[in-house]
Formats: C-alpha cells, sequence, structure tokens
C-alpha cells in the first residue's frame, strides 16, 4: 500500500503544479504590441517578386512600398503616389514615366532611388516567378527590360506594347510584385546569380512602415516598425502573427486576451465571440470569389441547357443562411463587388423543377459526375450540399476530396468533370478576373493555358475572348465598366462556371483595437495605422 | 420435444470428457472448454455483448435509424441533444447524428473485417516463408520488415493514402501495409520452433515438400497466437481508420464514418460540443469492447501469460 | 542459422565474433536505412502531388513551370535523381525545403527538439505511474486496484487520442483554464530565453527565467499527460506481466519461506530481475512517441516533427518528407539497437 499512496501524492501533487502554473485571470498583450491569429501555413516565400499567397501579401504590404499604393483609410480613392511622387502618360498611351519621391529611405538606411525602382521590376521580370506574369502580360520580357523598364535621374519610364488602359497598368504595380526592393542590400546577398531570391525569401530589405524580424514556418511572423517611416512612426511596435490552424483555439486565445485579433474563426464561433467580453466582432468585404465549374469536355455538361440547371440546382440560399452564414454573401458574377465594372445581378436561386425541364429539353435523364474539392472544410460542406440538391434532378455527384495541390493538378490537367474551388483577384484591376474566367484564345490541349480558369474547362468562351481583350485597352472609365458589365451579362446565362460566393472576412478582435483594415476586395492588411 | 433436455446433457458430457474418441472430438472439447473459461470472465463477455450488439446495429441499420444518414436539412443544423426527434442533435448540414452513428457502424466493421483479413495473411505469409527457408530469403524478407517496422506508422499510412488518394479501400490497405510486419515477427518465431521439431521432421523424412509443410503443418500451428494478436490489435485498426478518418484520408463525404465525423465536429467543439463528442464516445466504446474480449481470449488461448 | 553461428564463434577468439556482430548490425542499420529512403522516394514520386505545382501555385504560366520542373533535376531517370539524393544525404545534406526555402536540417533541427521534450516528458510520466502500477497490480493480483489498473490501462488502449486532446483541450484549457492552449508558449513568451537545446523547458532552466518555464510547463502539461497515458497503458501492463512471471518463480518462494520481508522480495529480487526487459519496453514506447504523435501535435498545434512531416507530405516537399524519415526512422533503429544491447549485456540469461 505504501507505494500506491506515494504514488497517489505524485499524481495530486502534479495536478497541483497543473493548477497553479495556468495563467492567471485575463492577460492583456503589451500596449504597443499587435498580436494577430492567422493561417500562415501558406507562406513559401517573402520575395516580393515570388511572393503569391494571401499571409504573404500580408506581409509583403507592410514591409514594401510600391510605385503607387491604396491608402489603407480610403480604399475606394483608388490607387495614389507613394515612391512615385507623380507620372505622365505619353501620347500614344504606351510609355509612363514615374517621379520618384525624394527623401525615402529603405530600412538599411540606403536612399530609395530611380536605379532601385528600375532593379525592382526588371528583377521580378527575369527571375520569371509565379506572379511574374502580372508585369510581363504588358510585353516585358528577360531580354527587352534594358529598354522598356529604364531609369534615369529621378524618374523611371515603362514602356509596354500597346496602349493599355493606364489604370490597368497602375493597378498591377500595386500588386506585391511591384514591391520596391533596396539594391545594394539584395545584390549584396546575391548567391549563383539569383538576384538575391534566396536571401529575399526569409529576410526583407524594403522601404515600408514595418521591418520583418523573422518567419518561422508554421510558427509566426515577427515585424519590427520602422520609425522612419515616410507617414511616420507606426503606433504598434510590433506586430506577431502567430499561426493557430483551428478557430475554436483562435477565440480561446482571443476571449482569454493572449491575442489582439482572430482572423479565421468560423461562423459558430463567431456567434460565440460574440457575446464575449472586450471583443468586437468586425465584417469586411474581400475579393475572393466561390465557384463552380463544369468541364466542356463532358459531353453533357457542354450542352446549354445543362450549364444553366446546374445553375438552378444550388442552393444559394440556404448555404448562405446556414453553415456560411456572415462569412459568405451570394453573388453570382465574376468581378468582385467594389471592383471596377462590378455588377450586382444574381438571377439564379435553387429550382429544382425548373432545372428537370432544362435537363429534360437536353435529352439528359440522369448522369455521374465527379468533383473534385480541396479538403477544407467549408467547400467540402458546399460539395455536400450540391450533391443533395444535384441529386434531386437525378445528377450523382462523386465527390473527391484531396489536398490543395492534389485537385489543383487534375484541375489544370482539364480531368475533373467539375470542380469546386475559390478564386481571389491578382491585381485589383478587372481584367484580373476577366482575364481568367471569360478569356481563352487557344482553347486546344496544346495551348497549355493552364493559368486560364476557361482553358482549364476547356470552354472557348463563345466570343467573350475578344470582347476582354477590347476592355483592357479602353482608357475610358466609364465606357470600359459598361463593357465588363456587358461581358459579365453574357458570362452569368453561358459560361460553365456558376460563381456563388463573394467572401466576407469577419474578424475578432479585442474591443481596443482601432482603424483596423484589411485591404478590402483590392490589397492586403494594413498595420501602420492600427492603434489600440 | 421432450427430450431436448437428455441430448443436450449428453452434448455437455461429450464436450466435457477427459477421455476424447476423435481428433475432432478433442478439438472441440478443447474449443468448449475455452468457451467456458471465456465464459466466466465477465469484462471479456461484456466485450463480446458490446459487438455482438455492434453487429446487430450494422446488420439492421436500416430498420434502426429513425432517418436516411445522408439527407440534409439546412434549417435545422446544429440542434442539441434530446432535441424533438433527434435523440443526439444533428450536425453541421442538419443530419441526425443517431442515424449516422448507426450506419457508421457498419463502415466500421467493414474495415476492421478487411484489415483483420489482409495484415495477418500478409505477415503470416512472409513471417513463415522466411522462417522455414532461412538463409538468404530469410535475411532479405526480414530486412523489408524491418524497414518497415523503422517507418512511423501514421506517416507511412498517410503516405500511402496520399499517393493512392483518399478512400476507404485505400486506408485499408494503408493500415494493413502498417500492421503486417509484427504478425510477420511472430509467425517467424513460431515457424523456427515448430521447424526444428522432430514432428516436422519425420514429416520431411516422409517426402513432403516445403509448400506443403508450411502451409498444412506450420500454418494452423501459428493461427492461435496470430488470433489473439489480431483481436488486441482491433482497437488498434480502429483507432488507426477514425485517424486517417479525422485527417480527412479516410472515407470521404458524405460517409458517415466515425473518425470523420469527429473531425466535422471539431469545429464546433466549444459551443456545440456534442457533434464531435458522440462518434468519439463510440469509438471509444467499440474499441474497448475489443481490447475486453483480446484481453479475455488472450487468458484462454494463451495461458502461460499469466492472465494478463 | 544460429546455431553455426555459435559453434564458429567458439572456435575463434572471443574478440572476434563481437566485432562481426558489430559489423553486422552496421551492415544492416545501413541495408535497413537504404530500404527506408528507398520505399519514401517511390512513395513521394508516385504520389499524384506535383512538387513543381507545389512551388509555384495555381497561376504559374507554363514557362515559370517548366523551369522549376528542371531546376528540381525531374527531367532525369528516377534511379539518377535517387542516386543524386543519396549522394547528398551521404554528405549530411538533406537538401532545402520547396516550400519554406530553408535547409531541412535546419526544419528538423527547430521541430525535433519540440518533439523530444514531448516524448520525454510523456514516456517520463508513464513510467513514474506505469511502473509502480504494475508492480502493484502483480503483487496484489485479483484486487481492486488490479482490476482499476486493468481497467485504466484498457481504456487508455481504446481512447481515439485526437478525441481525448480535444476534450482535454475544451475542458482543461477552455472551460477550467487550468492549463496553457495549444503551441509551446503564450505570445509574449516567446523568443524571450535563447534557443540553446530547443527545449524550452530546458532552455528557459538553463536561463533561470522561471516565468518562461511556468508558462512552457502549462503548455506541455496537457499533452504530454496525455502521452503519458499512453505510455502508462502499455508500461503497467507489461511490468504487471514480467512481475507475475518473477513472483511465481522459484526462488521468490525460497525467499518468502526464509522469512523475508515481502517488501525485500518484491523490490529487491523480482524487479531487479525485470529491469532489462522493463528498459526494453520502455524504450519501444520511447521510440514510439519520438516518431512523433502526429495526431497529438496535430490536435495541440505542436510543431514536432511528426505534423512536419505530415504537413509536408501533403504539400508534396519530398526533401523535408525524407529528411524526417530518415531521421525518426534512424532514431528507432538505434533505440531498438540499444535496447538489444542493454538486453544482452544485462540479462543474465544470454551470458
Amino acid at each position: 500500500m505504501n507505494a500506491f499512496n506515494r504514488l497517489m501524492t505524485g499524481a495530486a501533487l502534479g495536478l497541483a503544479l497543473a493548477v497553479t502554473s495556468g495563467p492567471m485571470g485575463s492577460a492583456e498583450t503589451p500596449a504597443n504590441m499587435l498580436v494577430i491569429a492567422n493561417r500562415i501555413d501558406d507562406i513559401t516565400t517573402l520575395d516580393p517578386a515570388e511572393s503569391f499567397e494571401f499571409a504573404g501579401s500580408d506581409v509583403s504590404r507592410n514591409v514594401y512600398q510600391k510605385l503607387v499604393n491604396f491608402d489603407p483609410m480610403d480604399l475606394d480613392a483608388g490607387y495614389q503616389p507613394e515612391v512615385a511622387e507623380s507620372w505622365t502618360v505619353s501620347d500614344d498611351g504606351k510609355t509612363i514615366t514615374f517621379t520618384i519621391r525624394d527623401g525615402l529611405t529603405f530600412h538599411s538606411g540606403n536612399p530609395v532611388t530611380a536605379a532601385d525602382v528600375e532593379f525592382s521590376l526588371r528583377r521580378a521580370v527575369i527571375l520569371n516567378k509565379t506572379p511574374s506574369f502580372i508585369l510581363t502580360q504588358f510585353g516585358f520580357t528577360a531580354d527587352n527590360v534594358e529598354q522598356t523598364i529604364v531609369a534615369d535621374g529621378n524618374t523611371v519610364t515603362i514602356t509596354t506594347d500597346q496602349p493599355y488602359a493606364t489604370s490597368f497598368v497602375l493597378n498591377c504595380l500595386t500588386a506585391t510584385i511591384g514591391g520596391i526592393v533596396d539594391m545594394k542590400t539584395v545584390m549584396a546577398n546575391e548567391a549563383d546569380g539569383d538576384m538575391g531570391n534566396t536571401w529575399l525569401k526569409t529576410n526583407s530589405a524594403g522601404s515600408g512602415a514595418y521591418k520583418l524580424v523573422s518567419w518561422k514556418p508554421n510558427e509566426s511572423v515577427t515585424l519590427q516598425s520602422n520609425p522612419d517611416f515616410y507617414l511616420g512612426a507606426p503606433a504598434m511596435e510590433r506586430v506577431i502573427v502567430r499561426h493557430v490552424q483551428e478557430s475554436a483555439s483562435q477565440r480561446l486565445l482571443l476571449e482569454r486576451g493572449d491575442i489582439d485579433m482572430a482572423r479565421n474563426l468560423n461562423p459558430e464561433d463567431i456567434a460565440g465571440a460574440r457575446g464575449a467580453d472586450g471583443v468586437v466582432i468586425t465584417d469586411e468585404l474581400r475579393g475572393r470569389l466561390m465557384y463552380v465549374s463544369m468541364n466542356q469536355k463532358h459531353p453533357e455538361l457542354s450542352k446549354p441547357e445543362v450549364r444553366q440547371a446546374l445553375k438552378y440546382l444550388i442552393d444559394y440560399e440556404g448555404m448562405q443562411n446556414s453553415f456560411l452564414n456572415g462569412q459568405y454573401v451570394i453573388h453570382q458574377n465574376f468581378l468582385p463587388r467594389t471592383f471596377l465594372g462590378a455588377v450586382d445581378e444574381n438571377p439564379f436561386s435553387l429550382n429544382v423543377e425548373k432545372a428537370k425541364e432544362l435537363l429534360a429539353a437536353a435529352g439528359v435523364e440522369s448522369m455521374e459526375l465527379e468533383v473534385g474539392v480541396r479538403e477544407a472544410q467549408e467547400r467540402i460542406e458546399i460539395a455536400q450540399t450540391l450533391q443533395n440538391t444535384f441529386a434531386q434532378a437525378g445528377i450523382t455527384l462523386n465527390i473527391t476530396v484531396g489536398t490543395a495541390k492534389q485537385i489543383l493538378a487534375r484541375y489544370r490537367a482539364r480531368e475533373l468533370d467539375v470542380y469546386l474551388g475559390a478564386w481571389g483577384p491578382d491585381y485589383p484591376d478587372p481584367h484580373t478576373n476577366a482575364g481568367t474566367f471569360a478569356y481563352n484564345p487557344d482553347n486546344s490541349d496544346a495551348a497549355q493555358a493552364t493559368g486560364l480558369l476557361a482553358w482549364r474547362n476547356s470552354w472557348d468562351t463563345g466570343g467573350l475572348t475578344e470582347k476582354t481583350a477590347a476592355a483592357v485597352v479602353e482608357n475610358d472609365r466609364d465606357k470600359r465598366s459598361q463593357m465588363y458589365a456587358e461581358i459579365q451579362a453574357t458570362f452569368r446565362e453561358t459560361a460553365p462556371f456558376a460563381v456563388m460566393f463573394q467572401k466576407i472576412e469577419q474578424t475578432a478582435q479585442r474591443d481596443n483595437v482601432a482603424n483596423v483594415n484589411l485591404g478590402g476586395a483590392t490589397t492586403a492588411v494594413s498595420y501602420w495605422p492600427i492603434t489600440k | 420435444m421432450s427430450d431436448m433436455t437428455a441430448p443436450d446433457l449428453t452434448w455437455r458430457a461429450w464436450l466435457l470428457t477427459d477421455a476424447p474418441t476423435s481428433r475432432r472430438h478433442a478439438q472441440l472439447a478443447s474449443f468448449y472448454q475455452g468457451w467456458l473459461s471465456l465464459r466466466s470472465n465477465t469484462m471479456a463477455m461484456f466485450g463480446l455483448g458490446i459487438l455482438i450488439f455492434l453487429l446487430l446495429v450494422a446488420l439492421f441499420a436500416p430498420f434502426i435509424a429513425p432517418y436516411d444518414p445522408f439527407v440534409q436539412s439546412l434549417g435545422n443544423r446544429l440542434q442539441p441533444m434530446g432535441a424533438e426527434g433527434h435523440l443526439l442533435g444533428t450536425d453541421s448540414l442538419g443530419r441526425d447524428i443517431l442515424s449516422r452513428l448507426i450506419y457508421g457502424s457498419r463502415i466500421t466493421l467493414y474495415i476492421v473485417a478487411l484489415v483483420a483479413l489482409i495484415a495477418p495473411v500478409a505477415g503470416l505469409l512472409v513471417g513463415t516463408v522466411a522462417g522455414y527457408a532461412g538463409g538468404w530469403t530469410d535475411t532479405i524478407l526480414m530486412r523489408i520488415t524491418d524497414i518497415f517496422l523503422a517507418f512511423p506508422r501514421l506517416v507511412l499510412a498517410l503516405a500511402f493514402v496520399a499517393a493512392l488518394g483518399a478512400g476507404i479501400e485505400n486506408a485499408v490497405l494503408a493500415i494493413s501495409l502498417t500492421a503486417w510486419p509484427p504478425y510477420a515477427r511472430i509467425a517467424r518465431a513460431e515457424t523456427l520452433t515448430i521447424r526444428s521439431s522432430d514432428y516436422i521432421s519425420a514429416i520431411r523424412l516422409q517426402g513432403a515438400g516445403a509448400l506443403r509443410i508450411i502451409t498444412k503443418h506450420i500454418w494452423p500451428l501459428c493461427i492461435s497466437s496470430l488470433i489473439v494478436r489480431v483481436t488486441l490489435d482491433m482497437a488498434g485498426i480502429i483507432l488507426a481508420a477514425a485517424g486517417l478518418g479525422f485527417l480527412g484520408l479516410g472515407a470521404q463525404p458524405p460517409s458517415p464514418e466515425w473518425g470523420a465525423m469527429i473531425s466535422e465536429g471539431r469545429r464546433f467543439i466549444l459551443d456545440h460540443w456534442w457533434v464531435a463528442t458522440v462518434p468519439g464516445l463510440a469509438i471509444f466504446t467499440v474499441s474497448l469492447a475489443f481490447n475486453l474480449l483480446g484481453d479475455g481470449l488472450r487468458d484462454v488461448l494463451d495461458p502461460k501469460d499469466g492472465g494478463q | 542459422m544460429a546455431v553455426t553461428d555459435t559453434t564458429e564463434g567458439r572456435r575463434r577468439a572471443p574478440l572476434v565474433p563481437w566485432i562481426k556482430g558489430a559489423l553486422l548490425t552496421l551492415g544492416s542499420v545501413a541495408v535497413t536505412m537504404l530500404g527506408l529512403l528507398f520505399v519514401t522516394f517511390i512513395i513521394g514520386r508516385v504520389m499524384p502531388i506535383d512538387p513543381v505545382l507545389a512551388i509555384v501555385g495555381e497561376r504559374a504560366s507554363q514557362s515559370t513551370y517548366d523551369a522549376v520542373y528542371q531546376q528540381l533535376g525531374l527531367d532525369k531517370p528516377l534511379l539518377v535523381q535517387f542516386l543524386y539524393y543519396l549522394w547528398d544525404v551521404v554528405r549530411g545534406d538533406f537538401g532545402m525545403s520547396l516550400l519554406n526555402a530553408r535547409p531541412v536540417s535546419e526544419d528538423i533541427a527547430r521541430v525535433f527538439p519540440a518533439t523530444l521534450e514531448l516524448a520525454t516528458l510523456g514516456v517520463f510520466i508513464g513510467i513514474v505511474l506505469g511502473v509502480p502500477l504494475g508492480v502493484i497490480a502483480a503483487v496484489r493480483r485479483g484486487s481492486w486496484i488490479d482490476q482499476i489498473a486493468r481497467v485504466v490501462a484498457l481504456v487508455g488502449y481504446s481512447m481515439p487520442i485526437f478525441w481525448l486532446g480535444l476534450m482535454g483541450l475544451l475542458v482543461f484549457y477552455g472551460i477550467l483554464g487550468w492549463v496553457g492552449g495549444p503551441g509551446r508558449l503564450d505570445i509574449f513568451y516567446q523568443d524571450i530565453v535563447p534557443s540553446r537545446t530547443g527545449m524550452i523547458l530546458v532552455d528557459s532552466a538553463i536561463a533561470g527565467d522561471w516565468s518562461v518555464f511556468r508558462n512552457a510547463f502549462s503548455h506541455i502539461v496537457l499533452p504530454a499527460a496525455l502521452l503519458g497515458y499512453y505510455s502508462l497503458a502499455y508500461i503497467s501492463r507489461m511490468t504487471r506481466s514480467f512481475m507475475l512471471e518473477q513472483l511465481s518463480a522459484e526462488y521468490v518462494t525460497t525467499a518468502r519461506v526464509k522469512g523475508m520481508s515481502e517488501r525485500a522480495v518484491i523490490w529487491r529480487h523480482a524487479f531487479r530481475n525485470i529491469r532489462v526487459q522493463l528498459i526494453t519496453v520502455i524504450a519501444l514506447s520511447y521510440a514510439n512517441l519520438l516518431e512523433g504523435s502526429v495526431l497529438t501535435e496535430i490536435i495541440f498545434s505542436w510543431p514536432g516533427i511528426g505534423s512536419y512531416i505530415t504537413t509536408a507530405l501533403l504539400s508534396a516537399d519530398m526533401n523535408a518528407v525524407l529528411g524526417g524519415t530518415v531521421v525518426v526512422g534512424l532514431i528507432f533503429i538505434c533505440l531498438n539497437i540499444l535496447s538489444d544491447l542493454l538486453y544482452r549485456v544485462f540479462d543474465p540469461r544470454s551470458k
């Protein structure tokens, strides 16, 4: 019995230790520090010429300045001067000359010069990483950058291959890839002619409001404020973004005061956190769309009636009001709300009878389809809801769940019948979505235009390709907007895409945190205006 | 009808005899005695009871389940336990959790049955061949076994499922792939003992071939130790399958696999805890039942282990 | 085969078979490792995840894609790729992680201590509670405490760990607030103490920063208790079984007849004789925990090697998967050899 007694004492002691070592009461983060819980496992690099993920753009926006940029307190105003003080456009509309602002410095202390701008843009083109198409679509190539991107004194001139809408070009320069890097620092860290790419993946050389202290993959990103920031030193001296996968964990951390903001709460946890002391919920419309697409290689799906029918077999309302509640809003057009040319018409709703008529007209009685979904809970639930409503019209939908990469590979190979996925704009110009949903100049397998959603679904766009190409060179803003409205009207009815929802990001934050802007539908989060 | 008791008693006496009249008689008698000793083990009988119950539930699922496990009702989601018409509440898509649990028992049994067939057979094959053949064959086969043993088990299963694609059959294969090496080792050890026995030498002298010796004489002798091991492993198999389901690599939606149900429910753990708790309890109950039965079986079949 | 070996050994000098044995062991370790690498490599290549796509992402143009494809050497034959990889590994270079642009060895050095810390504490709990429980259960066979020990162990074997972890978090962190949440530290305790060993409990103790130590402890206590429970279940059952074997041995009866105190019989004689077997069991249990308890690490956001390999696997970061598997496999094999060795050295019967 002696040993048993000792054992019990040991257990009791362990328990007592656990109790006393727990956090005492509600903790609070320091006043000059902003702590955010977010999912940051998508970051693979922080080099602005390569970075292309949500969490990466969040870092980049605060570390690197761009020629033109958005004011977080007034996103609707569109791009504003930043590194470029002003700019002029040549008469033929192909050349833009930027005058570089005086007195900006990099975190290293080096001045920001026209040569740095030239280097940064050329570098992005030459490195030819994933987001490089945002610049190369203007005709820049590794061979011609010496002529097309040129610094002279305190000006930089870029020359495009066609007279694109100036707003289109400048909007593209606000994307992450337009970030200006410190040439001297970057080239000092060059290895094997990589233009500093390896080093910049995990370090920063910018002139923005913050500099990177550390990025620990799947753990955290730590930023330190730049006291010399041209708009004044930011109030938050340190920003820590911690990777917390689970919504429930994020909520507990927030309710206990361990963090200031939680960015990935699901609707149930939002509802729960709403009632918690000192927590407020804010909604911000983002640019991401949720859509279902139908592969036109499938003999039945290529029939126009079948495409229409499927659009009537989606329970938009039911999903919006249940498991997507508050986080997605019905939106059936490829341009997100707040974008130039966005329209608000959502004609489709669940109508099984109408769908059955359409299917009968197409001579389809029953069919079996495979839908590819990546393993994110909300998407799996959407897929199951689709399965449920499709079945009511005699369509069997088999769900294949995989990791993002597995599903994507099959989608790009044009193998999936139906794909359920999300699409976020790459840069804040309507062409970013029009150029992928409604643009497909060569629909052959050999074209391998894997970046175009229309191509992935083997859709020849029925003439929308030309209209999209025309819209992108239209310099009259109202006319351009009208053109996109027309493209979307045709798209809605005929395209093999059922755009369903637009994302609303619900953030739960401590009630003392103010001036948070996540970037709306156009850009990423800005930390520098935040106070608490 | 009236003389039912008499043959019954005779049967009992016949089974409990000390002097069996034939080989079959002896086998049956020892089986019956095992059963009697198992029956006196309350915990094992409790486990057996649960398993029989599970079997019945799985068999009669369509008659027992109050709802179709796949029918959704988005307006009626996340109902609490005891809500009207939903004893265990509803899940995120408004499906009845009790009905899903009942249908899920079929999947659990399916996985367990398949793995219990594949892994020990594979292990038996490798182990007996290695043990009987010896030499290079033994070295190579055992080296392969070691390689698979050195793999982190769940990682190997994950890799396998990731390579073949998620799904219940692939999950079964993956679990079998990680489960066979211990069986191979047991079978090899038994084979080594049996191989050098006089009995096998005698058969060999009679001119029996290796194949015949392995299948007719060595396999039957390995089986009882394998059965104990399999029963004890069942719980592990259920837990591994649930783990794969939890990671989204097992049964695919909308299948009501229990591990996947936990995974779906864990998002609501703070406010709707029952969605994840109920399937967790179900997994626990069934694997506990297998463990209790396995424990009892070991007492019966393997008395040298001191009634562990 | 075993028979020939010993007869040969007897004829030669006593040291020779020892060296031969060591060489054989080394050789078999090398072969096992090679096999392990090869299997992992093949799995990585047949996986329907495109490593190029994993790097360049959804929107890359074909020319970007092709550039990375060549850069990874995927245009070369499979065997050539494997040999290249092998050559690098032999020189201690696991390559760069495809997804976070760091050397895999650096990653492993970062994640492994987290697992080591957790596993060590877990197995410690398992030993401290499991061994006495097993001994008592054996000594008082059939008593209520034996029954309790049995139930405790069986429940441990039967509980889905990810579910128990979730429930533990819900109750002890969410509702009661007794322990720290997921992760290794609260955010403002991070980066305070310098990382010497990577194990925060050890680092903070070295630095003498007890507030960090307490915080780290509040985070590790729940997952460690969970893992501890699992190894307790195993260790206590095995201890009981070993003890029963000893207690029924003749020398125990003799000692009792001689009038030796029950305590002395149990601890000085019976227990002493099961130590070696026990070490093997503990080593196995430890090896299992060190392999990275994937599910526990995922539930508790513990940045250990199990979740590292899993994440890498699902995103086709093959260098990371291979590196992680090699390390884990090596540990498993080494612990096995170690316990084998201990067995041979200390077991009276093998002398």
